[in-house]
């Protein structure tokens, strides 16, 4: 971009001065009259019969004003929270689609520990959570599976009589099967991996919560909620759950304190708490503890995964063939069939040129919290399992891992004097430069000098290693009819509405939600840019569904690519309609005017007139174009054409300590292509905070079941994630290969930290190790299953 | 119980359950939302606060135990208009994205520099040990603590 005032500068964020003076208004902090608070009661059991309840002592219990339990709901009625996205098995039958029920009534069978059964309402948030331990359920327990590759076993115990062997669906994506199978004949070598991309949790440190507001007198129903999209909430509660209006149900998301996926979803509690709340006449709060955030926030990843890579005598790929189990929990989250389909299969291509690609893949039941898109959603199942495949193969065949990915990198691209790359797994990539991303990476990190280092460290018996990994995701969530002819059944659109006032200030409503991001800076940026007004003249609104016409959401890397699309159309809208009176006023045609810096001008003249003038006119339209409306305001509908693939290279060094098996994560350089910048500041951070996200799960992170499964890791004494001294600082790299397809070449910034980092780490710790003869491990890396790899070796 | 508290410099007297924790005190009573509730075993650092000048989980103390003795904030930190030099350096280096965790880490920083003006990245990390940041990956919150060490106004 040329010289701009704004786009491209770390303008620091007009948001942050509510949250470091503790003015941030998150869910939890709004205190409503009359109000009281709910405590669910819930399974114990991850598969069980209820039998019977018994809520005589709750009900009157101290401060108790009602019990409802799974029965009231049943007799009311109701639905369970649907699927947004309904794929198919192979055969062309429907995916088996379950209901899952606010609560679960006597005669039905919980499915996961933490499955709701019955709420609590009380005066006080103690008195309610008393009540609840007063509350017997009686109970037949039957045996539970939890992970998938048990769940497909003959005999494994039925999560749902309506779906045999455990299986929501099949399916498959890329070439033919056998297609695949003869060209793996071919390979002169192959390599293999079966692993778990394991469990995670995502841990927003807001846990969730919400507040249902029923005001009889008007009929009309508010929801505050900790929600990456208030308006698909409301969409999803009032069509499928509740049967209310749309018009008069309000959905408010107000601050929210991280989400990273799980608070797209729609969640039990938000129905049940409006629904309450009109039963009692009053405002009723939940706020999840944190235990419960581990039971009930949507988990991430979960694949029990085989995958075979072959290669030619040069190094060559010839053929990926993959079987996969995907964990889909209990009952099918929001977007829970899409993200181990579309959002992984479709990434199987990477940044390489493989001929032959074939991912089988079963969406499985088990007894367990729902499974759905965490950061990168599908995405970093794809890039790991690429990534330490190409990392393994290279020990294996001795080649150097940067080397095997040039061999193998699909040649630069611009995606406008050369045509996009079309791959082998449906998707059509828009621009990219893969060899010098890794250039930069490999320059950023000093690969030559640490391979000098990391030979001398050993003569002295230190175990360094090096991990370069590089990904590449779908981003700017989507292409309505794509997505549509794939199953989904929403639009994946953003809108925008951009109001000038009289005074020439301006009010932006954007259908992206910011639970972090910055929006109300980036947007504001762009705006002010586009406008060539202070960016103090420019506000950013949005959460609301009162205030801002429609919206899908924030996830997906999307907000900039889709949201600020819509924007810039509406921008564009205001300008033009500007340019009609700017012409009236100073008397010349409108092609004779030129519009910048805030000013329209008469080409070749001095005459001109400013964007505040001519938002009073439009508003005081005295002097006015006969038959243009008055008033400057205008909404738009932005409707990408393609997905955006940001792309980068992340390399991770790292010291095992052979003797313990404990990893240090020395460096870590990451350079990542996300097309046009902003606000360089806020994407780093964006990156880093990824980064982290992905280090958690190569070192730390993953959700534990017992037998019984019971949730072992159910807690932050239990479930580590990454603290400040488990991380270095990090060194970043940029290239910038504009987004062909949307105004601001854009291509989504959100992710990319949590795609590529996770193999980084495990292949550097496989590096360090490889002089063991350790080419497998498993995530996460405690120092315990590094020592047992080491030892398994040693041992032969 | 009757307990009588300073919060901010301004004195409280309530009726409290021997059971309440200092943080709902803060947040549900005196409605000071800025410090936040982010897990069940004092393991987050949302909920930082000041307690007699040293850093405490507010989730750990119970509201009896503050009787008589003096409580910041986050809402207590800026004189004013003019920001703890902390609340400048998360702004300045971008040192938070969502928010939630910013008051608990601020009140933690804010007890580091207390008995340590210039610390090292190290020390900033290890001193951060107790608190969780799920958005910034801690990079920046590493600069903003620097910056506020580096801009500290002499007392």
């Amino acid at each position: 971009m040329g010289d701009t005032q704004y786009i491209g500068k770390s303008v620091k964020r007009v948001e942050d001065k509510r949250f470091i003076t503790g003015q941030g208004r998150y869910t939890d902090d709004i205190q409503l009259p009359g109000m009281v608070y709910a405590h669910i009661v819930r399974s114990p059991y991850a598969h069980a019969k209820i039998n019977s309840f018994d809520i005589a002592s709750a009900q009157s219990a101290p401060g108790v004003v009602a019990v409802f339990t799974g029965d009231d709901i049943k007799k009311a009625g109701m639905g369970g929270v649907p699927c947004g996205w309904q794929l198919h098995f192979k055969n062309g039958d429907p995916m088996v689609e379950p209901p899952h029920p606010l609560l679960i009534a006597s005669g039905d069978t919980v499915k996961h520990v933490g499955d709701g059964v019955a709420v609590v309402i009380a005066d006080t948030r103690a008195n309610a959570r008393d009540a609840a331990d007063l509350i017997y359920v009686d109970y037949e327990v039957f045996d539970a599976v939890t992970a998938a590759a048990d769940a497909v076993k003959p005999g494994a115990p039925l999560v749902h009589e309506s779906a045999p062997g455990n299986i929501c669906f099949d399916w498959e994506i890329g070439n033919p099967r056998a297609e695949v199978d003869a060209a793996m004949a071919t390979a002169h070598h192959i390599t293999r991996m079966e692993y778990r991309n394991q469990r995670l949790a995502p841990n927003a440190i807001e846990p969730r919560c919400a507040i249902g507001d029923y005001d009889g007198a008007n009929d009309r129903y508010t929801l505050y909620t900790t929600s990456q999209n208030p308006h698909l909430t409301r969409l999803l509660m009032c069509a499928f759950v509740l049967g209310l209006p749309e018009n008069k149900v309000r959905v408010v998301a107000p601050d929210v304190g991280g989400g990273f996926g799980s608070k797209i979803y729609h969640y039990i509690e938000e129905a049940l708490m409006i629904w309450a709340s009109k039963q009692l006449g009053k405002p009723i709060k939940w706020t999840s503890t944190r235990t419960e955030a581990f039971l009930t926030d949507a988990h991430g990843r979960d694949h029990t995964t085989t995958a075979e890579m072959g290669f030619d005598q040069d190094g060559k790929i010839v053929a990926l063939r993959i079987n996969t189990l995907a964990n889909v929990g209990a009952y099918l989250s929001t977007f829970a069939a899409v993200t181990p389909t579309y959002l992984h299969g479709t990434l199987l291509q990477g940044l390489y040129t493989t001929p032959k690609i074939n991912l089988d893949l079963k969406a499985v039941f088990t007894h367990s919290t729902v499974i759905d898109a965490y950061r990168g959603a599908g995405r970093p199942e794809a890039t790991y399992l690429l990534e330490r495949l190409m990392s393994k193969a290279a020990i294996e065949m001795g080649i150097d891992q940067a080397e095997l990915r040039y061999k193998n990198f699909i040649p630069p691209f611009d995606g406008v004097t050369q045509p996009g790359y079309q791959t082998n797994v449906a998707l059509q990539y828009d621009s990219g430069n893969y060899k010098g991303m890794l250039d930069k990476g490999l320059e950023l990190i000093g690969y030559q000098d640490f391979l000098k280092e990391q030979a001398e460290a050993r003569k002295q018996g230190r175990y360094l290693g090096i991990g370069v990994s590089t990904y590449i995701e779908a981003c700017g969530i989507a292409p309505s009819a794509v997505v549509g002819s794939l199953g989904c059944r929403a639009g994946l659109y953003e809108s925008a509405h951009v109001r000038v006032q009289p005074t020439g200030t301006v009010s932006v409503y954007t259908g992206s939600h910011s639970h972090g991001q910055g929006h109300e800076t980036t947007f504001a940026q762009v705006v002010a840019e586009y406008f060539g007004i202070p960016l103090s003249s420019v506000e950013v609104h949005h959460g609301d569904t009162e205030s801002v016409a429609f919206g899908m959401g924030t996830y997906g890397s999307r907000s900039l690519a889709v949201g600020g699309s819509a924007i810039v159309a509406s921008c564009q809208k205001v300008i033009d309609k500007g340019t009609k009176i700017a012409a009236h006023k100073l008397e010349c045609s409108e092609d004779d005017l030129e519009y910048s810096a805030g000013t329209w001008t008469v080409k070749g003249t001095d005459r001109s007139i400013g964007f505040g003038a001519i938002a009073f006119t439009a508003y005081v339209p005295h002097q006015y174009p006969k038959g243009l409306e008055p008033g400057m305001d205008f909404s738009s509908f932005y409707d990408p054409s393609n997905f955006t693939y940001p792309n980068g290279c992340h390399i991770a060094v790292v010291e095992v300590d052979i003797e313990t098996g404990k990893v240090k994560l020395l460096r870590f350089a990451a350079v990542d292509d996300v097309g046009n910048v902003i606000n360089p500041m806020i994407v780093d951070g964006q990156i880093h905070g990824g980064l982290v996200q992905g280090i958690g799960q190569a070192m730390l992170e993953g959700v534990i079941f017992d037998e019984m499964g019971n949730q072992t890791t159910a807690s932050y004494m239990d479930y580590a994630m990454p603290r400040a001294d488990d991380v270095p600082s990090f060194e970043l790299g940029r290239q910038v290969t504009p987004c062909p397809h949307n105004p601001l070449g854009v291509k989504g910034a959100g992710e990319a930290g949590a795609i590529g980092s996770t193999p980084a780490v495990v292949n550097a710790v496989a590096d360090a190790l490889a002089p063991f003869g350790v080419r497998d491990l498993e995530m996460p890396l405690h120092s315990e299953k590094v020592w047992r790899a080491i030892q398994a070796v040693a041992k032969g | 119980m009757k307990v009588s508290i300073t919060v901010n410099g301004k004195s409280f007297n309530h009726d409290v359950e021997a059971r309440d924790l200092l943080v709902f005190y803060l947040r549900d009573t005196l409605r000071l939302t800025g410090t936040h509730v982010g897990c069940d075993t004092s393991s987050c650092g949302a909920c930082t606060v000041h307690l007699d000048g040293h850093a405490v989980k507010s989730c750990t103390v119970l509201t009896a135990q503050a009787d008589g003795r003096s409580i910041t904030t986050i809402e207590g930190m800026a004189d004013g208009d003019n920001l703890h030099p902390l609340q400048e350096g998360f702004r300045e280096e971008h040192g938070l994205q969502c928010g939630f965790c910013t008051p608990g880490m601020i009140m933690v920083a804010a007890d580091l520099l207390e008995r340590n003006p210039n610390p090292s990245e190290h020390e900033i990390r290890e001193a951060l040990e107790g608190n969780y940041c799920r958005c910034t990956g801690y990079h920046n919150i590493i600069r903003a603590i620097q910056y506020a060490a580096s801009h500290a106004v002499a007392a």
